[in-house]
């Protein structure tokens, strides 16, 4: 045999194996799918998708199985952590790619490392015992510390390190040529970074911030020990609307993980639906996702 | 404290019979064949999590009694207990409650063997100056109808309820024992564990909730219900009222390997592992 066609021979080989790889990972997310939609099937069947998805009233003694509390909590929480945790990232990354001398990017970025390697059940047990009784000093009636605000801040932090380093990413990636222009016509600092090259990094911005709302979507531990867990429609508690953010909620991974331990039967099957709701939305987030890159791309 | 309790009378118990090298215990066989040639019997425990720490202390004990016994003990909560006893998918379900109608209903063949009772005592924050309450009262402050501490004698201020997540047997058994046919308020802070709905109760001021006897500490504020404190003394006199019995569950009557050691549970030295972890022995 010669070397050329060894060389052919092992060229061949490493292309099958590497698709193998990539398929491994489509094949393992619809195995998943199937799976989840397999043992969801008898709840959505029995009780009926639409009345699980419309009811607000979750009690597995009494064969009732309404999951809306829990979207509207999964919902509303991760809409908390997008509106805490955005700015502050993309502050960030700013700060880290246009502004900040090299020394302190050298404490600030492995800092952001480190938080994003932080296990999540001690964002819990730091959101317990350090933000609830913060949170509960905010006078409002029936305010127990355990809520929204609470797992939304936790969950702020969380997805902090996500969006800060692929938006910086994406800030560094932006054209030399684009700064250099934009300072050179007379633009300051500041409306170089606001109108030229945030902009032109919109995209990987967008990117980061949907990979930051799946990673808060899907967050667990850390909301079960904070959230307060309760299956209620969040509403405000005082005539101020922002007091629903002192609600408690329940998440859907919450009610996975809270009650699986001991869930038979139909209501096993409630528990897989649950996950499947979860699934279906964050493939419409991803999705989403896709459509604006597209969108900010062309634009 | 309590693990070193228990294995002083795992190692007295095996000191004694290792002396008295009492027959019967040692050799499960009829035939007589010599020990070395026994074959080692497996039991499988399945059920409630709140039996499973006790299952797993009495297990241990048993094997240093009988190497040839190997119980494995594993979790899945009550209702996974009693079905798997009922379906023989496992030699002993464990239920920290007591086995529904239904449950007999489906499978009359099951047989209950009660191998300790555990109390629920009802704790509030240690802020909270009220003292006793009427399981009226319990029931309508769990169920959300009774909301400020002053309408139960207190100073004023809001209730929290805390309760554990459904399918608890702790709260299945609060329910049956408490709350009968109302529900526990929808609004009621939910934790998964004993441990965390403690914390919460700890640091929650205005909060109340219910945990085992076994999980009382310094850090918490019992009160009495009815009149009677949650002590272990009540419970025997028969004052405290919200009491549940620690069950095993098999199908038909147990035979060989299984029954002697539920045998061993309900004789002396089990019962004295039972009382060392903080439960109440059944005599």
């Amino acid at each position: 045999m010669t070397s050329g066609t060894r060389r052919t021979g092992i060229e061949k080989a490493m292309k099958t194996v590497l698709l193998i790889s990539a398929l491994a990972s489509v094949l393992i997310v619809l195995l998943i799918f199937i799976f989840t939609m397999k043992e969801a099937t008898p709840a959505f069947r029995e009780i009926g998708v639409w009345k699980m998805l419309s009811d607000t009233t979750w009690r597995p003694g009494n064969d009732q199985f309404g999951i809306l509390a829990m979207i509207a909590g999964s919902g509303l929480v991760t809409l908390g952590a997008v509106l805490i945790g955005v700015p502050l990232a993309l502050g960030t990354a700013v700060f880290l790619s246009e502004i900040a001398p090299c020394w302190i990017a050298g404490i600030v970025r492995p800092s952001i490392e480190l938080l994003a390697g932080i296990p999540s059940v001690v964002y819990g047990l730091f959101g317990m015992v350090v933000l609830v009784p913060l949170v509960r000093t905010i006078p409002a009636p029936g305010n127990a510390g355990y809520g929204l605000l609470a797992a939304s801040i936790v969950l702020a932090v969380m997805i902090l390190p996500t969006i800060a380093n692929i938006s910086e990413f994406a800030i560094r990636s932006v054209p030399k040529g684009y700064k250099e222009g934009s300072l050179a016509l007379g633009a300051t600092k500041w409306e170089t970074i606001s109108r030229v090259i945030i902009p032109a990094a919109k995209p990987g911005i967008i990117s980061a911030v949907v990979l930051g709302l799946g990673r808060a979507l899907g967050e667990t531990i850390a909301m079960i020990m904070v959230i307060g867990n309760s299956v209620i429609l969040p509403t405000a508690i005082t005539d101020n609307p922002l007091s629903i953010f002192l609600s408690r909620a329940r998440t859907l991974t919450g009610n996975i993980a809270v009650e699986i331990s001991y869930a038979t039967g139909i209501h096993e099957s409630a528990l897989f639906a649950t996950g499947v709701v979860l699934f279906i939305l964050i493939m419409l987030v991803n999705g989403s996702a896709r459509f604006l890159m597209k969108m900010g791309v062309k634009s | 404290m309590k693990r070193k309790i228990t294995t002083m009378i795992v190692m007295t118990s095996m000191m004694l019979l290792g002396a008295c090298g009492e027959p019967g215990v040692e050799t499960p066989d009829a035939d007589g064949t010599s020990t070395e040639a026994v074959e080692t019997v497996e039991i499988s425990v399945v059920g409630s999590t709140t039996v499973q720490p006790l299952a797993e202390l009495l297990s241990e004990a048993y094997e240093a009694i009988d190497p040839n016994v190997l119980v494995t003990v594993s979790g899945g909560g009550s209702s996974v207990g009693v079905k798997s006893a009922s379906e023989q998918s496992a030699d002993i379900g464990m239920a920290s409650r007591e086995i529904k109608a239904s449950e007999i209903q489906e499978c009359p063949e099951i047989v209950i063997h009660t191998i300790a009772r555990d109390g629920i005592a009802i704790v509030v924050n240690p802020d909270v100056d009220v003292d006793e309450l009427s399981i009226d009262e319990a029931r309508a402050i769990f169920a959300g109808e009774i909301t400020d501490w002053s309408e139960v004698g207190g100073t004023p201020g809001i209730i929290t309820v805390a309760s554990r997540e459904e399918g608890s047997g702790t709260r299945s058994a609060f329910e049956d024992l408490v709350m009968e046919d109302a529900f526990i308020s929808a609004t009621a802070i939910l934790q998964p564990s004993n441990g965390a709905i403690r914390t919460t109760v700890v640091t929650t001021p205005g909060s109340i909730t219910f945990i085992s006897f076994g999980y009382l500490d310094d850090s918490t504020k019992p009160i009495a219900i009815d009149g009677a404190f949650p002590t272990p003394e009540n419970v025997n006199e028969g004052s405290y009222p919200v009491v549940r019995p620690l069950n095993m569950v098999t199908y038909g009557e147990p035979t060989g390997a299984v029954a002697e050691w539920l045998e061993f549970i309900l004789g002396e030295d089990g019962q004295a592992i039972v009382a060392a972890e903080g439960y109440l022995p059944i005599n």
